[in-house]
């Protein structure tokens, strides 16, 4: 009895193992900041990347006809510790879209403008570099950090 | 005034909890009662204090004093009285003290049961409590405070709890909710993860009473079994909340992203359903013991795991507050009860000994265990999920250090996204599913093959002619027929039992049989309870198979007057109004839906830009039937000629048994909780 619950536990196991690292395998995505990607250039071509940069509002875009849009982005360290030396997150984008040395990739994608794209937002993007060097978005995900916690006080009058 | 009221409330009670605390621990080790008794009012006294708190902070919000850096930042002039309120949990600082205070009420209503005959667990319980408290208030006190003020200094602003030296305070500009949390789906979903979190922390404090005590037999899991029932129901009906929100606002036709956060909200509850199942074994076979102590272990865990997740920023996610020391605090507090309550079961291993034997593999208690695994394994695909990010970036120094593994560790960030969680979890659910149909079947210590395939014929061949009866609808995707199918079987199985067992009462007693069936289900509620909460999975899984395997989306511009197709829908584009309030300017479309050629309602899609922060909020316009969803997305318009707008539209077949299986469960939970008649045990 006890072997037969062994080798039942030992199947279920192995079943759990394969389905977790087949589908890791299978769906595995680089995460890069511009700079990474700019640095691997045609090495990164073809690879499922998710990036993060911040965006830059004057390069936005949008055809509302064919759903067309396009913006670039601009490097913002992917470390923690060097977004809180430069004063947090609101404060790290801000620096990026302001400075015109930093590495920009240009950002493609087809579908609805989201609501949350806008100057100096966070844009985490999936998808994949072309060969023309413009990175093709799958998916788009946005955060405006000032929404929740970088709110800097002002005096009132 | 109230600032400092409310500051020095928490802060009274901060201290109240270390005194408890230790007297708790005190009296149970000098064994003397009065000790234990004070420690009993030091929690009880918590939430009073607490409450005046929470209260003081609402003021503060309501009122709109910007002076509170907190306030500045989750409220504003132009927000409704209830959002004011709800703002407490907001942002990060408030919905610290909102989770201690919750803690505080569940913890105090425990204090309150009759104690008679488990006195030797009350100071535990005390303690695991307190401790647990005490945590959230050193954030809500040191690192995340709500009620820090905005000071202008000589040298510039400051923000501090105290006024510096010649400092005066100063107010901050309101920054105001974001207007896409001003929804009532995301007033009511975080308070009910919350309270699904707390109450989980209170079968783990009598599981380590009973640990430390070593009464470590199954009382502490029937005096905890309607905390684990609740807790369950909370979480599940934020979990369900959190999706519903997903669908109405976020107008991407969907409900469920895999976000790391939503993962964060899904493992206790993963854990807790295997929990819930697992300690049914104890009960009836005196099985398990240990596997029970180490789910509840690590359903307390990932309780504050979650909350560390969605609070802490380490992931990105669109849920994430922005970074904070928080996260290493967190990361400690769950190393060091994680590590305790461990060697607490390493400690009392052997008295936690199983007597019984599992004697065969088709036995209902066989079958019970599996369904664990299989949560388990869900768990374990979820963590790793959310972990991998971490672990890939994290192992890049073995990768640094040994040149030939540079290849495997390179410290780059990998992470996986949706495919991968649905690919590796859908198996899974699909093996639960099919195991919840034989499992009801399947009978207590012995069971064979033969048996168990004597009840399984009927329901079977009732679940072909569902199999047949998809076909002959359309369905060819060999996926979707075999899901299907396994709805078909499990759904039969649920309504076999309960035909199977009111037919018998009826035939025996002569009772009618709506009769009959109250009063089976009275007599065991638990377990038709359960039936009942099996039934509504079904129905959601059916909702969820509609949307993942059948939406299908078009989009187009049209000018005013045409229409736009998508399968036998066709949408005609009749007008457009923008319309100013004080807060935002909206934009509403009307859409007149025709489906195969006749009229079927208006829908109103609409898009508000709100003028405080920016911000736009696209409202789809829904047609909601059983059959189907129409799902229409305003995207943009032509802002000058108003002549032309383009749409997303979106039918999702069979979504809305997604929520009304979410009903169904809610109502099976009170079924199931629902306290029976007092029996002695």
């Amino acid at each position: 009895m006890r072997i037969k619950f062994i080798v039942g536990g030992l199947l279920i196991l192995s079943a759990v193992a394969y389905l977790i690292i087949s589908s890791t395998n299978a769906n595995a995505q680089y995460f890069l900041t511009v700079d990474e990607i700019l640095a691997r250039g045609s090495s990164a071509v073809g690879k499922n990347i998710r990036i993060s940069g911040a965006v830059i509002g004057d390069t936005i875009q949008y055809d509302s006809k064919t759903l067309d849009l396009k913006f670039s982005i601009a490097h913002v360290p992917g470390d923690n510790k060097l977004i809180k030396e430069q004063g947090g997150l609101s404060a790290a984008l801000h620096a990026a879209v302001i400075d015109p040395a930093r590495g920009k990739l240009l950002v493609v994608y087809n579908g609805e403008r989201p609501d949350l794209l806008k100057d100096e937002a966070q844009a985490i993007i999936t998808g994949h570099l072309g060969e023309d060097g413009v990175f093709y978005a799958e998916d788009l995900q946005l955060k405006c950090p000032t929404k929740y916690e970088e709110a800097v006080p002002e005096q009132s009058k | 005034m109230l600032t400092n009221l409310g500051l020095g409330a928490l802060f009274l009670t901060f201290i109240i909890s270390f005194y408890g605390i230790g007297a708790a621990i005190y009296g149970a080790k000098t064994k003397s009662p009065v000790w234990v008794a004070s420690a009993r009012n030091a929690m009880l006294l918590t939430f009073p204090l607490l409450t005046l708190s929470a209260l003081s902070l609402i003021y503060l919000l309501v009122t709109g004093h910007y002076e509170v850096e907190y306030v500045a930042r989750v409220t504003s002039g132009s927000m409704p009285v209830y959002l004011k309120i709800t703002s407490l949990w907001g942002g990060q600082a408030g919905s610290l003290l909102f989770w201690s205070w919750l803690m505080s009420a569940f913890a105090s209503a425990v204090m309150l049961r009759k104690w008679d005959r488990d006195k030797e667990f009350l100071p535990w319980v005390i303690v695991v409590t307190l401790v647990t408290l005490a945590f959230f208030l050193l954030l809500a006190l040191f690192v995340e405070n709500p009620f820090r003020r905005v000071w202008m200094t000589p040298d510039g602003l400051k923000i501090a709890l105290f006024q510096p030296a010649g400092a005066f305070l100063a107010r901050a500009v309101p920054q105001g909710l974001n207007p896409l949390l001003r929804h009532y789906g995301m007033v009511i979903h975080p308070p009910m993860l919350y309270l699904g979190f707390v109450s989980f922390v209170i079968p783990y404090a009598f599981a380590i009473a009973a640990l430390v005590t070593g009464r470590n037999n199954d009382r502490w899991i029937r005096v905890t079994r309607r905390w684990t029932l609740a807790a369950w129901l909370f979480l599940s009906a934020g979990l369900i909340l959190g999706a519903r929100w997903a669908y109405d606002v976020l107008g991407w036709g969907g409900y469920w992203g895999w976000d790391p956060v939503e993962v964060a909200a899904l493992m206790p509850w993963l854990t807790g359903t295997a929990f819930l199942h697992s300690v049914v074994i104890q009960e009836k076979r005196d099985m398990l013991k240990r596997w029970n102590m180490a789910l509840i272990i690590l359903t307390y865990a990932l309780v504050i795991f979650g909350t560390f997740l969605t609070r802490s920023g380490v992931l990105s996610s669109v849920h994430a507050f922005a970074e904070s020391a928080i996260g290493p605090l967190f990361f400690g507090f769950i190393g060091i009860t994680f590590i305790t309550s461990l060697g607490l079961v390493l400690w009392r291993w052997n008295s936690l000994k199983t007597e019984v034997r599992m004697t065969s593999l088709f036995s209902r208690e066989a079958m019970f265990l599996v369904n664990n695994l299989l949560l388990v394994a869900i768990f374990i695909v979820c963590f790793w999920g959310v972990v991998f990010p971490l672990l890939t970036e994290a192992t890049g120094f073995i990768g640094a250090r040994i040149p030939s593994l540079a290849n495997v560790f390179t410290g780059q960030k990998i992470t996986v996204g949706p495919p991968y969680y649905e690919r590796a979890a859908g198996p899974l659910f699909a093996a639960l599913l099919f195991l919840m149909g034989i499992c009801p079947l399947a009978a207590w210590g012995h069971s064979t093959v033969q048996t168990l395939g004597r009840a399984i014929w009927k329901p079977l061949a009732a679940s072909l002619v569902i199999l047949v009866l998809a076909f002959v609808a359309g369905a060819r995707h060999p996926g979707a027929l075999l899901a299907f199918w396994l709805l078909g079987y499990a759904g039969a199985v649920i309504v076999y039992e309960f035909g199977r067992a009111v037919l018998a009462r009826h035939s025996q007693t002569g009772e009618n049989l709506l009769a009959a069936l109250n009063r089976l289900v009275g007599k065991n509620r638990r377990r038709y309870g359960g039936a009942l909460i099996h039934l509504s999975i079904v129905l959601m899984a059916l909702g969820i198979i509609g949307i993942e395997m059948f939406q299908t989306q078009t989009q187009g511009s049209i000018p005013q007057g045409k229409t736009l197709k998508l399968g036998n829908y066709e949408i005609l584009y009749a007008d457009l109004k923008p319309v100013t309030s004080s807060t935002n300017e909206k934009t509403t479309a009307t859409i007149n839906v025709f489906k195969n050629g006749r009229p079927a309602g208006t829908l109103h899609p609409s898009r508000a830009i709100y003028f405080d922060s920016g911000q736009t909020v696209t409202t789809p316009g829904l047609r909601s039937t059983l059959e189907d969803d129409l799902y229409v997305v305003l995207v943009d318009w032509e802002t000058i000629s108003a002549e032309g707008a383009t749409f997303k539209v979106y039918r999702n077949p069979l979504v809305n048994w997604l929520w009304l299986g979410a009903i169904l469960l809610i109502f099976g939970t009170f079924v199931a909780g629902w306290p029976e008649r007092e029996r002695r045990t």
